[in-house]
């Protein structure tokens, strides 16, 4: 089976009108693009191998997206012809963007400036598409007009604009979906529509059902949490309601643009439906509290009792080991994540002990006699002031950069676990199928023995039937299989890339952090040593700032 | 058994409050102290050129509580209920250090032994720190008592420096503890009446105002100082956590090795220096604060002292008046009036005065240690950027 016949789009339940797909499609892969395979999931990077490593991992400005050159969109077959054609274009494009500048702080000092609730917004997840997450909406247009870039194929997505709709106890948040994007297959160029978070878990059932079959990873969406909801809807403006609305929103983005980064999944015309309907009809069977609800959570039961019973008989080692790993990895990760979190805490608690302080230190110099040492005194206080509102600063960056992002993959490997379950699953039909083919055909001789002629008939049928299933959940498992192993594959470098990122944007906040402490205390030692130019300092110093 | 000995960082604290141990008829230093189980003993070492003194130079071992004893006689001295007696050094608590290092063996079975070895590395080190905080606050005890005129030349002090065996200092048994508690009780209501004593000199009643106001605010800062520097520490303590798990994550993945190698010893650094700061912070702010709220409840209790010598003899005035009405024994009335006047003169004369030298080498004291611990957060501050610096460096060359 070559390249081609991993390109299939998702199985439909009514898988007819793909046959005729496959044929053109075929004709397309002899072109022998295999650069441009972007759900062969072979990692992006080798497009250009030599140019590419140096610049890959930082290009989040420039580097424009391949995924879905060549996913003619399934509503629209008219439009390969075109793909042949740019294709061309788009090697020569690829390779003027692999030299792509990078200046790391540019986006970040934009970020910073503001101290509010909607918090730092670290963009880029991977190096395959950039998508950008600006946080305030007023900078997302222009972002996103800086991403484009002639004919090359991108697709940027921002959730922003969180609003409260509605009142009481059946409120609910909106957001808003912005998308801009030069893919053919959408309509038109920029479009937004607005989403409540009912509408994105719907979005996930249905490509559970749809592509678990068919080994692919599926992003998990941010989970429901009832509490924070509440204290929303019942309309408190506690910060605390503020910040989980934020923190909703980031991992609603982050969702949206891992689904969008993975090529099958871009091709799903439910992704589509939600990026571009306007309005979508309410998925319902994502309550907690219904009918499906309850399905599920039988569903889970009956899952994890499967689990226990079945053992398979694996012929890949590969499999095995892999999920070995992914299961090691996430439970580290959840360690890592349950520290940062403390982290986190403790860098809060300094906050609050630290603005503590500074108050008491400035009722302390205001009562001390000696003026120059008064003055000294609330200078510290200042300072520590300001020495709090940074470490504010870092808590938000520590949590939003690093935190979310073990919290997510943990998810997301348990994601990969769920695969690696499917395949099992798969393994299992097979094995069924064959044991009713093999009582088939035992029943079929036993009819031949006993000279039943009319019975005859149909116990052929049967076995013809059966092989037919068994042929059919066979080749299911092998497509599994190996769509598996190279999602695994695509997933880790995906992965290793991200964190990589991550860990810089970490570590430059921190720099930067404490850059702003010595310049702090710099101020203050200049204004305890010399008492005669205090109060000129001082005032220096709070222009400066 | 843990033993230390001094070393420059004597001289930083030295000068936290007593900058003149330059008398050299009298040097005193704690050289050297052993920690048994629960007690902690102190060799004290004294050079000497004055004559009241058997020898030149000797050394004796004295515990916590012949500090309190030594402390206790100081103020119950009548002649010295003018001058400001320098505040005994707390109790050596090594309770917090004990506590963690119990939680931390409890704790044991969920971290990786590299991560027990450091937690436990750093609870050692805070161990030493408080032991050397321990030594240092006593050493400066003696030091302000030996370089003060008349403290130097106390029959109590010099019993103290120089008697051989154990002083072997009687506890305070219940009815002595109880009588102190009562004591102490009986004061503050004193305090409360004698607040109401119409003050005479105008330099007194400014400087009580003043050091009532100023004990209130300076407690509270000592507080949130604390707490401050708690939190200070926990954040240091979690990056160990976090460099532990990101070694062990490392090790499992080898892709991305060499990054997550690079950050666990970023987080290991940034976690010793973070440890630092709060170490540093805590020794100078924190301690700064501690050791003038406790001499301002010192001077605090000489104005009381004086106060009340105010009112004794405002009494004894009016016992005067009383007893020339009736005319019965007005001399032994008019005794103990001038007694009193006398008493107060003393007082008030000697508390201006130290008073006065408190105020200036308090400024001192608080001007030196804010500019040196700005000074060592800068340096912090920049290593820490500058390793920051040095890895993002690497992780982008990787």
């Amino acid at each position: 089976m070559s390249v081609s016949s991993l390109r299939n789009p998702p199985p439909f339940l009514d898988g007819e009108d793909q046959e005729p797909e496959y044929d053109t499609r075929d004709l397309d892969s002899d072109d022998g693009e295999d650069i441009f395979t972007g759900r062969s999931n072979k990692p992006f990077t080798p497009t250009p191998p030599e140019t590419d490593p140096p610049t890959d991992i930082f290009s989040e400005e420039g580097y424009t997206v391949q995924t879905p050159i060549k996913h003619p969109s399934l509503h629209t077959n008219i439009l390969e012809p075109k793909f042949n054609g740019i294709q061309s274009d788009e090697e020569l494009d690829l390779f003027a963007e692999a030299t792509v500048e990078l200046t790391l702080t540019t986006p970040n000092s934009q970020g910073r400036k503001e101290v509010c609730p909607t918090g730092p917004h670290f963009s880029i997840l991977n190096a395959h598409s950039s998508l950008r997450m600006p946080d305030t909406s007023n900078k997302t247009m222009e972002e996103l007009e800086e991403e484009e870039h002639g004919d090359t194929f991108e697709l940027n997505i921002a959730v922003t604009n969180p609003e409260k709709m509605g009142d009481g106890m059946n409120a609910f948040m909106t957001y808003k979906v912005s998308t801009q994007t030069s893919l053919p297959a959408f309509r038109s160029k920029t479009f937004s529509v607005r989403r409540r978070f009912s509408d994105f878990l719907g979005l996930y059932e249905k490509l559970l059902v749809k592509q678990s079959l068919m080994g692919c990873i599926i992003p998990p969406p941010p989970q429901k949490s009832v509490v924070g909801m509440t204290k929303v809807k019942v309309g408190k403006e506690d910060p605390s309601s503020a910040d989980f609305v934020e923190k909703r929103r980031a991992a609603l983005e982050r969702y949206l643009q891992r689904v969008v980064v993975h090529p099958a999944l871009l091709q799903d015309p439910d992704v589509q439906e939600f990026l571009e309907k306007e309005e979508l009809p309410r998925a319902v069977n994502t309550q907690a509290l219904s009918g499906s609800g309850f399905l599920k959570m039988i569903n889970k039961a009956s899952d994890a009792v499967n689990k226990m019973t079945i053992k398979m008989n694996e012929s890949d080692n590969w499999f095995e080991s892999k999920l070995q790993e992914v299961e090691n990895e996430e439970q580290l990760l959840r360690r890592l994540h349950a520290s940062f979190d403390s982290l986190v805490n403790h860098r809060k608690e300094l906050c609050s002990s630290t603005a503590m302080f500074a108050k008491s230190v400035a009722m302390l110099g205001s009562s001390e006699e000696n003026s120059a040492l008064s003055r000294a005194l609330s200078q510290l206080a200042e300072v520590e002031d300001k020495l709090e509102q940074l470490q504010q600063e870092q808590a938000f960056s520590d949590f939003f950069i690093f935190t979310e992002l073990l919290a997510d993959y943990v998810r997301l490997l348990g994601a990969v676990r769920g695969c690696f379950e499917q395949r099992v699953k798969a393994w299992q039909r097979w094995q069924e199928a064959q044991s009713t083919l093999q009582k088939k055909r035992e029943a079929e001789a036993k009819l031949l023995w006993a000279n039943k002629p009319d019975k005859l008939q149909q116990a052929k049928d049967d076995i013809t039937e059966w092989e037919a299933k068994v042929g059919q959940s066979e080749r299911d498992f092998e497509r599994i299989s190996s769509t598996l192993r190279k999602e695994v594959h695509r997933f880790e470098k995906e992965k290793c890339r991200d964190f990589r990122h991550h860990i810089v944007k970490y570590l430059e906040s921190l720099h930067r952090t404490q850059h702003r402490v010595s310049d702090e205390a710099g101020g203050r030692r200049r204004g305890g040593r010399h008492p005669v130019d205090l109060l000129i300092d001082s005032l220096l110093f709070s222009c400066s700032w | 058994m843990t033993s230390i000995s001094q070393d420059g960082d004597r001289d930083k604290l030295r000068s936290v409050s007593v900058d003149l141990n330059n008398d050299t008829p009298l040097l005193i230093d704690i050289p050297d102290a052993l920690c048994e189980r629960d007690k902690v003993k102190f060799t004290i070492h004294t050079k000497t050129t004055l004559n009241s003194f058997q020898k030149p130079d000797f050394s004796v071992s004295r515990q916590h509580e012949d500090f309190i004893w030594l402390h206790d006689t100081l103020v119950e001295t009548e002649d010295y209920a003018g001058l400001i007696i320098p505040p005994v050094p707390p109790k050596p608590d090594f309770e917090s250090p004990r506590e963690k290092m119990h939680k931390l063996g409890e704790g044991e079975a969920t971290m990786t032994k590299e991560e027990y070895t450091k937690m436990k590395q750093e609870l050692e080190a805070e161990y030493l720190a408080v032991f050397k905080k321990t030594v240092q606050v006593h050493e400066i005890f003696l030091q302000r008592l030996s370089s003060h005129p008349a403290f130097s030349k106390d029959r109590n002090f010099q019993i103290f420096l120089e008697y051989d065996q154990d002083l072997s200092v009687r506890r305070k048994n219940a009815k002595e503890m109880f009588g102190g508690f009562f004591k102490n009780m009986v004061k503050s209501a004193d305090e409360v009446l004698i607040s109401g004593v119409k003050e005479v000199d105008e330099f007194f009643e400014q400087e009580k105002t003043f050091l009532l106001d100023y004990f209130g605010k300076i407690k509270d800062a000592t507080a949130k100082a604390e707490k401050m520097t708690r939190s200070h520490k926990n954040l240091a303590d979690d990056y160990i956590h976090i460099s532990a798990t990101l070694t062990t994550i490392a090790a499992d993945d080898n892709e991305a090795f060499k990054s997550k190698a690079c950050i666990s010893n970023v987080c290991v650094c940034v976690q010793k220096l973070e440890a630092r700061v709060a170490s540093d912070q805590e020794l100078k702010l924190t301690e700064l604060f501690r050791y003038y709220m406790r001499d301002i409840q010192a001077a605090k209790d000489l104005l009381y002292r004086r106060a009340r010598a105010l009112a004794d003899y405002e009494n004894s005035n009016k016992a005067l008046d009383k007893a020339r009405l009736k005319s019965k024994d007005v001399g032994q009335a008019e005794e103990h009036q001038q007694q009193c006047l006398q008493k107060f003169d003393k007082l008030s004369e000697s508390g201006k005065k130290e008073l006065t030298s408190f105020k200036a080498r308090r400024v001192v004291a608080f001007r030196k240690n804010l500019i040196e611990m700005a000074e060592l957060e800068i340096k912090h501050a920049k290593s820490n950027m500058s390793l920051l610096h040095a890895c993002i460096e690497q992780l982008q060359s990787n």
